[in-house]
């Protein structure tokens, strides 16, 4: 198992370098000739008007704030599926009782129109 | 072991014992083994884009009633690599205001996170990269990743369209990201194993495309999501944001998203066929290991075949008809869909695996028709209400024109 993790880290660094080596072999063979126009922020050929980190409508957050529920029992289920095969029907229905907790959390954003998209 | 069958397995056994006659210690031996063989299949697989830019293309060409590339080598073959040598040479433009750190390192990890998700998928019976005992999990992880790069460039880029196709990404990444867990529930269960070379080996006697249609079709979808491509392709729609996120990059820093998303695409592909697919399961894969993976590319390349089909066919979502199918459709329907499985399975447990598969099959399509039922009348219900809409604003449109008299 060890060996396997390993491996992974191996396989990790290898994956970075492998498109950070290629960047810099053409920034070696690309011509560089920066100019200030050529630089500045792309808008559709008109100068930037404000800052560009502008705020987000809420709408993002709200979606992330679901998805972050969702995500969190999802870890939870996952050992619940592993056992699966090895449980006894109460405990299928447990987890099955969970899930219904959740469908009706889920109902409540629903009705509360968070997943509205306006 | 025969050389003829397992080409790849008998070249690695070989490399190893190679090193090992060298007179290093076991220690390096292993350790510059899997740096070779971490290697080998990370540049093999970035070589690999340059043919899918021409398949795809090809394809994509003829789909449009158009030849597709055909001037550079045979049917046009070299001209990724044509392209690849021009985009070599092209200057790198770093905006004004970047935020050099995070504009940098983007690029760099989005190719990442893609070539990360090799490590772990099982290529034939002898050639795993790692068999994690938490592989999927792993999958899911590392595919998630991807999404960082991406708010990393739009956040770094210093740009206005940069940002809002980051944000609108993110939202649909992680949105998508939700079906994408439950759906892969089922295989899990129906394994009892999250590591993938267990998962493939579960599939025996049945794919789980066969015991889990709706599974499949959810994961499908959702995957197609998380890689960004047409229908899903808001994320970088041309006519809307120009590019979206990776609207200030240029060279080769443009090229490696263009790389991540091929790969990310395929890589995908492979992901479906190994773990609803059956991956190396085939006829004679077990004695014969090159057959296996020639199955699984076979099997790979039909799901990639139907990816660039949905592209060359679906026009894009709106915003907020993306969100709906994922959250009115697809959430509910995995949800409802896992618990279905689980007391189906718990039922039946006892009877043999024919009536198993069989009664889990009837579950799944009898979801997947009231989903397209309910679908349907949904569907109705809202063309009833724009009627009205329209009605009402015919109305107000007369009543206005006679009030001003003209």
């Amino acid at each position: 198992m060890l060996g396997n993790w390993l491996y992974i880290g191996i396989f990790a660094l290898v994956a970075l370098m492998m498109p950070a080596i290629t960047i810099l072999i053409a920034g070696i063979l690309a011509p560089q000739r920066p100019d200030p126009i050529k630089n500045s922020t792309y808008e559709c050929g008109v100068e930037t008007v404000g800052p560009n980190w502008t705020q987000i409508k809420i709408q993002y957050y709200v979606f992330a704030l679901v998805f972050l529920i969702f995500d969190v029992e999802a870890i939870l289920l996952f050992p619940w599926a592993l056992a699966y095969q090895f449980l006894p029907l109460y405990a299928i229905l447990e987890g099955v009782l969970f899930l219904l907790i959740l469908v009706a959390g889920f109902l409540y954003i629903w009705r509360k129109g968070a997943l509205e998209w306006f | 072991m025969d050389f003829l069958r397992d080409p790849i397995g008998f070249v690695i056994q070989w490399y190893v014992f190679w090193l090992g006659g060298l007179g290093l210690p076991a220690v390096w031996v292993e350790l510059i083994a899997q740096l070779t063989g971490a290697l080998v299949l990370a540049t093999g697989a970035m070589l690999f884009v340059v043919f899918l830019i021409w398949y795809e293309r090809k394809l994509i060409g003829r789909i449009q009633d158009r030849f597709g590339p055909n001037r550079v080598g045979p049917w046009g073959i070299f001209q990724p690599v044509a392209d690849m040598l021009k985009i070599f040479t092209k200057e790198y433009i770093t905006p004004i205001g970047a935020d050099k750190i995070t504009y940098n390192l983007a690029p760099i990890l989005a190719v990442a996170a893609v070539l990360l998700l090799w490590s772990v998928l099982p290529l034939s019976v002898t050639v795993v990269g790692a068999d994690l005992n938490v592989g999927l999990l792993f999958l899911i992880a590392v595919g998630g990743l991807g999404e960082m790069s991406y708010i990393l460039a739009g956040w770094g880029s210093n740009n206005k369209y940069a940002l809002l196709g980051a944000f609108r990404l993110v939202a649909q990444l992680i949105s998508y990201e939700v079906p994408l867990v439950l759906s892969a529930l089922v295989p899990v269960m129906l394994a009892g194993t999250l590591s993938v070379t267990g998962i493939v080996q579960a599939q025996e006697d049945v794919w789980f495309i066969v015991a889990a249609p709706a599974a499949a079709l959810i994961f499908f979808i959702a995957s197609l999501a998380e890689i960004g491509r047409s229908p899903f392709d808001l994320i970088e729609a041309e006519s809307e944001l120009v590019a979206g996120y990776n609207i200030e990059y240029s060279g080769l820093k443009f090229g490696m998203f263009f790389v991540a998303e091929f790969l990310h695409a395929f890589t995908v592909s492979l992901i479906f066929a190994t773990v609803f697919l059956g991956g190396w399961r085939g006829p004679g894969a077990e004695q014969i290991p090159i057959l296996g993976f020639v199955y699984l590319m076979l099997k790979t390349f039909v799901v990639y075949f139907v990816t660039i089909l949905f592209r060359g066919t679906l026009p894009r979502f709106r915003i907020d008809q993306m969100m709906n199918l994922n959250w009115k459709v697809l959430t509910p329907l995995s949800l409802a869909l896992i618990m279905a499985m689980a007391v189906v399975g718990g039922l039946t447990r006892g009877l043999p695996l024919f009536w198993q598969v069989l009664a889990y099959l009837l579950v799944n399509l009898l979801l997947l028709a009231v989903t397209d039922q309910l679908m349907r009348i949904n569907q109705r219900k809202r063309a009833r209400f724009n009627l009205a809409m329209e009605m009402g604003r015919g109305i107000l449109t007369t009543s206005t024109k006679h009030g001003t008299g003209e």
